[in-house]
Parts: C-alpha cells; sequence; structure tokens
C-alpha cells in the first residue's frame, strides 16, 4: 500500500463526510472525525446510531455510499484498494469474540501471522506465547475457545489482533456480551495496550472506562455526532438535549 | 484340496442349492477375489473425486459470477434428478460413441476411456452432485462472523474458505456425507450394466455357469457389503469423533 506521502503528524485515520445506507435505511449521514496516532476515542451512543457500522467501515467490512476515510493516507473505499494489505493495518474486535472454535488459543492467535505475514513458525509462536502472557492467560495456550470463558475468549482475540503488529485497533463493543465480572479483565488488557500507545477505536458502554482511557469522546446518533469532545469536559458539559438524555439514562 | 474346500466341496454333494463353488475352485475363487478388488478400487477412486467434486461445487457455488453459480446449480439438478443407471448407461452408450480411440496394434479401435473409466466418471459426479449439496448445508452453518473475523485478520476469501470455513463445515457435513457414500459403494453395483467386472458382475457370472451356485452368491454378495460399507462407516464415525471439538457443539 503506498503511503501517499502521510506522515505521522497527519491523522492516521481520517473519516470525512461520510454517508452509509443498508437498502432504504440511512446509518450514517455525514459523519467526520479524525485519529492521530496514539490517539485513543470512544464513540458512544444508543443502539442504532450507526457507531459500529462507522468502524465497520474503516476495516473496508462494509463499504461507505459516499464520502471518505482514509487510513495512513490511503483511501479505503478506493475500489481498487488491496483490503489484505489494509487489514494488516487495522486490527479488529468483535462483540462476540468470533475465535476460530477448531483452533487452540495458541492456534487462532499464530493463523493470521502465518498464512498472511507468511512469517516462519517458530517466529510467531514466540510472539504468540509473548501475547498470551501480555492477556494474562498463560496456561490456557492449549484451550480450545469453547473451554474458555468470555473473558477469556476476548483477550484471546485482543491478542490474535495484535499478532499482526496492526498500527490501529478497532474494538466492536467487545465487553457487552460479557458477565460483569469479567468485563474489568478485558478492559484491563484494552487500557494496558492504550498506555503502550495503540491508536484504538472503541464503540463502547462502558462510561467509566471511556472516561478513565479516552483522548476523545465522539457521542452519535441517529447517524450523525451529535457531540464531542475530551472526557473532561464532555461528561461535565454535555451540551447538547440529546447528549444529556443519554448520559442522564446511562450514567 | 484343503479342510476348509473340502468341507464346502462336501456341503455342495449333500446340499444341492448351496453349492459355494468359488470357496473350493481355486477358477471361481479368483473370479470372486477380482471382483471384490474391482469393487474396491471403483468405490475408493469414486469416494474421493465425489468429495473432490463436492469441495469444488461447494466453492463455486460462493462465487461472485451468476453464471457460474447457475452452472453448478444445473450441474446438480442434472444429476441428482436422474437415476445413476440411466447416468451410466448415457456416459458409456452415448458420449464412449465420442471418444477418441487409440490402436495399439493397428487392429483393434480401443477407446481411451474404458468401461471402468465411464463408470468412475459417472458415478463420481453421481454422488458428488450430493456431495456439494451436503457441504452447502455444512459451509451455511458457519456463522458469516466468524468468517468475518478471519478477513479482518487480513486472510483472502479463499485462505478463509479452506482454513476457517471448510474446517467448521466439514464438522457438520460428516453424518450426512457418510450416508451418500454408503450409497455411493452400493451403486457401483450398477457398473454391471457396462460389463465393469466389480463384485456383482463376478457372482452373476458364477452362476449364470453353474446355477446351483445362485443361493450362495447371494449370501456372498450380502456379506461382502455389509463388511465393505462396514468398514467405510466404522472409519467415517471414528473421524467425527477424532474431528470433535472440546467444547463446541454437543
Amino acid at each position: 500500500m503506498t503511503n501517499n506521502g502521510w506522515t505521522p503528524d497527519q491523522p492516521l485515520v481520517s473519516i470525512k463526510d461520510v454517508y452509509k445506507s443498508f437498502g432504504e435505511l440511512e446509518v450514517l449521514k455525514g459523519v467526520s472525525l479524525d485519529i492521530m496516532q496514539g490517539e485513543v476515542i470512544c464513540i458512544i451512543g444508543p443502539s442504532g446510531s450507526g457507531k459500529s457500522t462507522l468502524i465497520r467501515c474503516v476495516n473496508a467490512l462494509n463499504t461507505i455510499n459516499s464520502g471518505s476515510i482514509t487510513v495512513e493516507g490511503q483511501e479505503v473505499h478506493d475500489p481498487g484498494l488491496d483490503k489484505l494489505e489494509l487489514r494488516k493495518k487495522v486490527g479488529m474486535v468483535f462483540q462476540q469474540y468470533n475465535l476460530f472454535p477448531h483452533k487452540t488459543a495458541l492456534e487462532n492467535i499464530m493463523m493470521a501471522p502465518i498464512k498472511v505475514l507468511k512469517q516462519s513458525e517458530g517466529e510467531v509462536e514466540e510472539r504468540a506465547r509473548k501475547l498470551i502472557k501480555r492477556v494474562n492467560l498463560v496456561g490456557k495456550e492449549d484451550s480450545y475457545p469453547g473451554e474458555l470463558s468470555g473473558g477469556q475468549q476476548q483477550r484471546v482475540a485482543i491478542a490474535r489482533s495484535l499478532a499482526m503488529n496492526p498500527d490501529v485497533m478497532l474494538f466492536d463493543e467487545v465487553t457487552a456480551a460479557l458477565d460483569p465480572e469479567t468485563v474489568n479483565e478485558v478492559l484491563l488488557a484494552i487500557k494496558d495496550l492504550a498506555k503502550d500507545g495503540m491508536t484504538c477505536i472503541l464503540v463502547t458502554h462502558e462510561m467509566g472506562f471511556a472516561r478513565e482511557v479516552a483522548d476523545h469522546i465522539y457521542f452519535t446518533d441517529r447517524g450523525i455526532i451529535v457531540e464531542h469532545g475530551p472526557p473532561a469536559t464532555f461528561f461535565k458539559e454535555a451540551k447538547d438535549p440529546r447528549t444529556q438524555e443519554f448520559l442522564s439514562q446511562i450514567l | 484340496m484343503n479342510s476348509f474346500q473340502q468341507f464346502f466341496y462336501d456341503l455342495a454333494q449333500t446340499h444341492v442349492k448351496w453349492n459355494f463353488i468359488f470357496f473350493y475352485e481355486p477358477l471361481q475363487f479368483e473370479r470372486l477375489l477380482t471382483g471384490l478388488w474391482v469393487t474396491v478400487q471403483l468405490s475408493v477412486v469414486c469416494v474421493i473425486l465425489s468429495v473432490i467434486i463436492g469441495l469444488g461445487g461447494a466453492w463455486l457455488q460462493k462465487s461472485p459470477y451468476k453464471a457460474v453459480r447457475y452452472l453448478v446449480q444445473g450441474y446438480i439438478q442434472f444429476f441428482r434428478n436422474t437415476p445413476p443407471l440411466v447416468q451410466l448407461l448415457f456416459f458409456y452408450f452415448a458420449l464412449g460413441q465420442f471418444t477418441p480411440t487409440y490402436s495399439p496394434d493397428g487392429w483393434l479401435e480401443i477407446p481411451i476411456i474404458s468401461n471402468i473409466g465411464w463408470a468412475i466418471i459417472s458415478m463420481s459426479f453421481f454422488a458428488g452432485a450430493f456431495n456439494v449439496e451436503i457441504f452447502r448445508a455444512g459451509i451455511e452453518s458457519v456463522p458469516t462472523s466468524t468468517q468475518e473475523a478471519s478477513e479482518a485478520l487480513g486472510m483472502s476469501h479463499f485462505q478463509t474458505f479452506i482454513y476457517v470455513t471448510m474446517p467448521l463445515a466439514f464438522r457438520v457435513s460428516l453424518p450426512a456425507l457418510n450416508n451418500n457414500l454408503v450409497n455411493l459403494i452400493k451403486t457401483t453395483t450398477q457398473a454391471i450394466a457396462i460389463a465393469v467386472p466389480e463384485l456383482l458382475y463376478q457372482m452373476v457370472s458364477i452362476y449364470n455357469d453353474y446355477s446351483t451356485a445362485q443361493n450362495a452368491a447371494m449370501v456372498i454378495l450380502f456379506f461382502a457389503y455389509i463388511g465393505m460399507v462396514g468398514v467405510l462407516v466404522f472409519g467415517m464415525n471414528r473421524w467425527e469423533r477424532q474431528m470433535r471439538i472440546p467444547g463446541y457443539g454437543n
């Protein structure tokens, strides 16, 4: 992928005036936001406000109708785009973990680096074991996803994405399907990542977490960004009535 | 004559309708063995080819090109909705006429595809049509989200199919595949219609030559197929158990 003259002082991900509809249903109606390298942003908002659709557009799992999304200067919705090259740079973790059920935790992490990056098995395994340690799952290397709890599976999923050494990570409501007592272990893993300077885009309902890790918070409703700001001011001084209503219900 | 042969020889003398001639006459024994061997070969080759056809067809059914999907669908409809015996006769007698021939001695014209060849082609495509549908059902059982996760990791459609979709789909497909392969082995007997020297052909030939061997030949046929299908089912069941994923499904 050519970097189109992209330099780290420009936004790593830049979303400009994006429109997206599924048939008649308009999901995104002119969304724009920029994420700088090393930045962590949280997108919050009621269900159906287009949050997940937006981040799925960033790694081309969904297409957009108009507007532009660039990752490191490369237009994502260029029909000639090499999707595989894009996805090497953009990691994604899903609400339902989506691990490969026929592979052990370690094999889940190792598969893509071996098949996609064509790295040697020994090298990849060494890295995978380090990642297992990093997400605090030592001893679970040979467990199958079906033998792990939701929180453990989600941490394997995070490690699986990290194994590709992405430049930006997308988190799509990664704690929404978890038991309350396992939410924390997953959030800790993400917090750890953010601290290490990974660029992260999170769609989340965990307001406490968003306040703690995010550099910037975006509130979406009915396909537009209603309000945004750094957490310190966002939570205290929300101006828009829709934001105030949402926050009063959730906090 | 050893005691085994002697036993069946004596049996044939005392019970005229139970002449297991192939157990004491070496020439007939050889026909039985040849029949078994041809049936085993025919079954193994057809099983393998039909599974390959099934996998290929299932992959093509996911093609973005409508024409390709229609072609696969047409193939399935044709082979699933017509009797295998009719297909066999059609391949051998109709298409067989148009196959090129060669002549090793400058005298005889030998078609490059023999009757065994046609039996393999016809029955592999017959069972393959069912296998495409069996694998398709398995593929549809794999959640889209799992395939999406694979693609989000940078794997291509083909890599996703080979390393994620198929291993999961295959496990779901195994019981139905098992049934279809059992049917395939039994269908190989129809090759008798184009004189493929498989087991049924050999046994019928024997009792045409020795009418007292008819009952005995039937008994052997039943046991031979119970045995062969039994081996397949045993193997497939073991495989199914081995492929079971801890904590997944059941």
